[in-house]
């Protein structure tokens, strides 16, 4: 008998055929991009063997564009026009980033999101972010030499859902297929765990150049459960800098400085707080484009005195992230650090206090992150082997609410909820004859509405008139996997249904992001129709084999017109996908997934009785 | 047979359909629902199963966090058999319950209001202690005496209990900010 490749959801039928998977850690400060080769994961160079990728992009009188080393060695002449730490402002009004006024930007404050006037033009946050995608994008294809299948990019876990949004649009923009939003603290996690075949409750503490992430995990047989996560998602070693920066000038005694002088300091003031990590003092010498002279020496200590409030800023979120996993510090087994700015003596020395021990530094905090994704996005490309089972349940950091009268929260899905999750609840008119009702989405855990992240207003019209009270209007939560929200309403009493699905007002229209990506792909050299074109044939091909696989495995299921049916369309989808029509593929894409609805729901059906029997899908003979 | 969603958490969950419960065969039995049907087993999938994947997921989270608490599973118990103990659809409470209530319930307005930390701290170590002794009755009530209107009565209790707990919870975070 011919032998068949079976292959349980998540594992490749054909151990030949490799999916390309990337992780990316879209920092703050440094971007990287890692992938699993031979079945471990590692970080992917640029031409001069550099993996790190400052994530600042420069844009150019001329219209080209920079990213990288390149730009960064422009910062200080062309201040304007080369963004450095834009995640700061992925998802953000103006009036939620600090220090604006010693940044050297143009800013625009419009609706939803902070933009920057550029010599290119206004740019969008999302798409800055995505040219640092862009160029780790085509490092990876370069490397890899393919196209990739998709990427896991990974967040702080305390990113809100708009500047989750955000970073999906960028990736979008980027031309990467978006695998999963990962958390960092959680990447990180995978990484050390795997690595170290632990078990037991974590901390994970994430301090990187813009944010702070403290998560709190249970590792047990390849489960790796989130149980809390708390932090500050404008808390990083950017402030570090900033303090030291303030020092600087107040010390040195020297007139407002320029934008460009600024921009100098502030270089000087990252240099000597990163020389500080290993040496005991640093000099800071800087002539300015004034004619005046910065000389100043700076000492380990001077340093943690000057930066002591913001290392205890960081206690908070591990205080708030223990209690609501219902823990003491004494019960951690161990706490990993992660990112960059963890190296600073004086943090390690607070962290090894409050928990009474000495933090895990055995691996590159730098790396750790991508080197995770890169893991992850491998199992979910399809690449999963035997011994990687292992399971992510993460969870959503900040309460989704509905604003109700008086302008308080209503707390409908509470933060730590263990993802996907879904809660509905319901509301009535309370004026008779009433035909609509507005609702307004925020995230956060304060009482006020105005204290928490507006998401999204909306208006459910069409209500029948009806006695005040006696309407009954269903809003359901939806969070998916990647800790994004969908919100609808219904009315539900009279039968007569209405709804509405919001996309979070944070993100960008579908217009934009067409307006962009049409832009962005003119100034790539790209030809946005062969991109559409091959997209979809990569997707048409994706889906046939994986609905010839689950034939092959359970094709007892169905019934030989089912059977047949699913054929024709197979066929069909082929024929398409051999075609130049993006459009035509699509729609055979759809009608596959049409014809193949009832069989994936039995499937699914089948592979939760035999969890529910205590056995795996490949121990039942076939 | 299509995807059956009136499936009891019990059973999804391979449990016996009763008030006292393995913690660890519960954990186990959500891992083992998870590894077969979390969106991540189903990224590299058609749309269809992706779908499928997280409303399925959805539903085993909803019925591992019902089941995992003493409250919310003894509520559920309840509903099962037909028992509504949402408070405002129910008979008068017991004055002796009334009173209780309005002294707990100031005892954690004067706290938050002077904005002790300890006395609040204080208040929810002994609020945890009077719900595992209301919680004790449970047990019998469900498993052994079935008498739900009993039960309900003490879900009810366990709620309010519940509800003041979170309270100072919020007050807390608040102080601390």
């Amino acid at each position: 008998m011919a032998l068949l490749q079976i292959a349980e959801p998540g594992m490749s039928a054909e151990p030949h055929k490799h999916r390309l998977a990337v992780g990316i850690d879209l920092g703050t400060t440094n971007s990287l991009v890692a992938t699993v080769r031979n079945g471990i994961a590692v970080c992917l160079a640029d031409e001069t063997g550099r993996t790190m990728l400052p994530s600042v992009v420069r844009y150019r009188a001329d219209s080209s564009i920079e990213v990288g080393h390149k730009a960064m060695a422009a910062q200080a002449t062309d201040a304007k026009n080369t963004i450095v730490s834009v995640k700061r402002f992925m998802g953000r009004g103006l009036k939620d980033v600090a220090h604006v006024e010693t940044m050297p930007y143009d800013f625009e404050d419009s609706p939803g999101m902070v933009r920057l006037r550029t010599v290119q033009g206004v740019k969008s946050p999302v798409e800055v972010s995505a040219e640092i995608l862009r160029t780790l994008r085509k490092r990876a294809e370069a490397s890899l030499g393919g196209e990739l299948v998709g990427a896991v990019i990974t967040v702080p876990a305390y990113f809100d859902d708009a500047q989750r949004q955000a970073t999906k649009d960028a990736a979008r923009l980027a031309g990467l297929p978006v695998l999963r939003l990962l958390n960092e603290p959680t990447a990180a996690a995978v990484a050390y765990g795997l690595d170290n075949a632990a078990e037991g409750v974590y901390a994970v503490y994430d301090l990187g150049g813009g944010t702070f992430d403290l998560s709190i995990l249970k590792l047990s047989r390849g489960v790796f459960e989130v149980l809390s996560t708390n932090g500050d998602a404008a808390l990083g070693g950017d402030d570090f800098d900033h303090r030291l920066f303030c020092w600087i000038l107040d010390r040195a005694g020297v007139a407002p400085p320029s934008l460009e002088d600024a921009r100098r300091l502030q270089m000087k003031a990252r240099e000597a707080k990163e020389l500080l990590s290993v040496c005991e003092e640093a000099t800071i010498h800087v002539h300015l484009g004034s004619g005046e002279e910065v000389d100043l020496v700076v000492t380990r200590d001077e340093f943690a005195d000057m930066t002591r409030h913001l290392v205890q800023k960081t206690l908070g979120p591990v205080r708030k992230a223990l209690r609501d996993a219902g823990l003491a510090a004494d019960e951690i087994k161990g706490v990993v650090m992660v990112g960059g700015a963890t190296r600073m003596p004086h943090i390690q020395h607070a962290v090894a206090e409050f928990f009474g021990q000495e933090p895990l530094t055995n691996l590159d905090p730098d790396k750790v992150v991508a080197l995770g994704a890169a893991m992850q996005a491998n199992v979910l490309a399809g690449n999963r082997r035997d011994e990687d089972d292992w399971l992510l349940l993460d969870v959503i950091p900040l309460s989704l609410g509905l604003e109700t009268m008086g302008g308080l929260t209503e707390k409908v899905i509470p933060r730590n909820s263990t993802l996907p999750i879904a809660r509905a609840q319901e509301f009535t008119t309370f004026k008779d004859g009433q035909t609509a009702m507005a609702f307004h989405v925020v995230q956060g855990e304060r009482e006020l509405v105005s204290d928490c992240r507006s998401l999204a207003r909306f208006e459910l019209r069409g209500i029948p008139p009806m006695v005040a009270g006696a309407a009954r209007i269903r809003v359901s939560f939806q969070v998916d996997a990647d800790g994004l929200l969908s919100v609808s309403a219904r009315e539900m009493s009279s039968g007569v249904e209405a709804s509405v699905l919001v996309k979070p007002s944070y993100g960008l229209t579908d217009d934009e992001i067409a307006g962009m990506l049409k832009s962005g792909v003119d100034h790539a050299g790209d030809d946005m129709m062969a991109r559409a074109l091959r997209e979809q044939q990569v997707e048409g091909e994706r889906v046939i084999e994986a609905t010839e696989q689950a034939i092959a495995k359970d094709g007892a299921l169905l019934s030989a017109e089912e059977r047949a049916a699913i054929e024709q369309s197979i066929a069909t989808l082929r024929e398409l996908c051999r075609g130049k029509d993006h459009r035509a593929i699509k729609s055979g894409i759809e009608a596959l997934a049409r014809a193949t609805d009832g069989f994936a729901a039995r499937r699914m059906d089948n592979s939760i009785r035999s969890a529910l029997a205590g056995h795996k899908v490949d121990e039942f003979e076939v | 047979m299509s995807i059956d969603l009136t499936q009891d958490y019990f059973t999804l969950f391979g449990l016996p359909r009763q008030y006292a419960v393995d913690d660890a065969a519960l954990e186990a039995a959500w891992h083992e629902l998870q590894s077969q049907v979390h969106p991540d087993r189903y990224a590299h999938l058609p749309d269809v199963d992706k779908r499928l994947s997280m409303q399925w997921a959805t539903r085993v989270n909803e019925g591992f966090r019902t089941l995992k608490k003493p409250v919310s599973r003894a509520q559920y118990l309840l509903e099962l058999a037909g028992v509504d103990t949402a408070l405002e659809t129910n008979t008068v409470m017991s004055p002796e319950f009334l009173m209780e209530q309005m002294e707990w319930r100031e005892a954690v307005e004067e706290a938050r209001a002077a904005g002790e930390v300890e006395e609040l701290e204080q208040l929810h170590h002994r609020l945890q202690l009077h719900a595992r002794e209301v919680r004790s009755g449970l047990a019998q009530q469900l498993d052994e005496a079935h008498d739900y209107t009993a039960a309900a009565d003490t879900v009810r209790r366990l709620m309010f209990i519940d509800k003041l707990q979170h309270e100072i919870d919020e007050a807390l975070l608040a102080l601390e900010e």
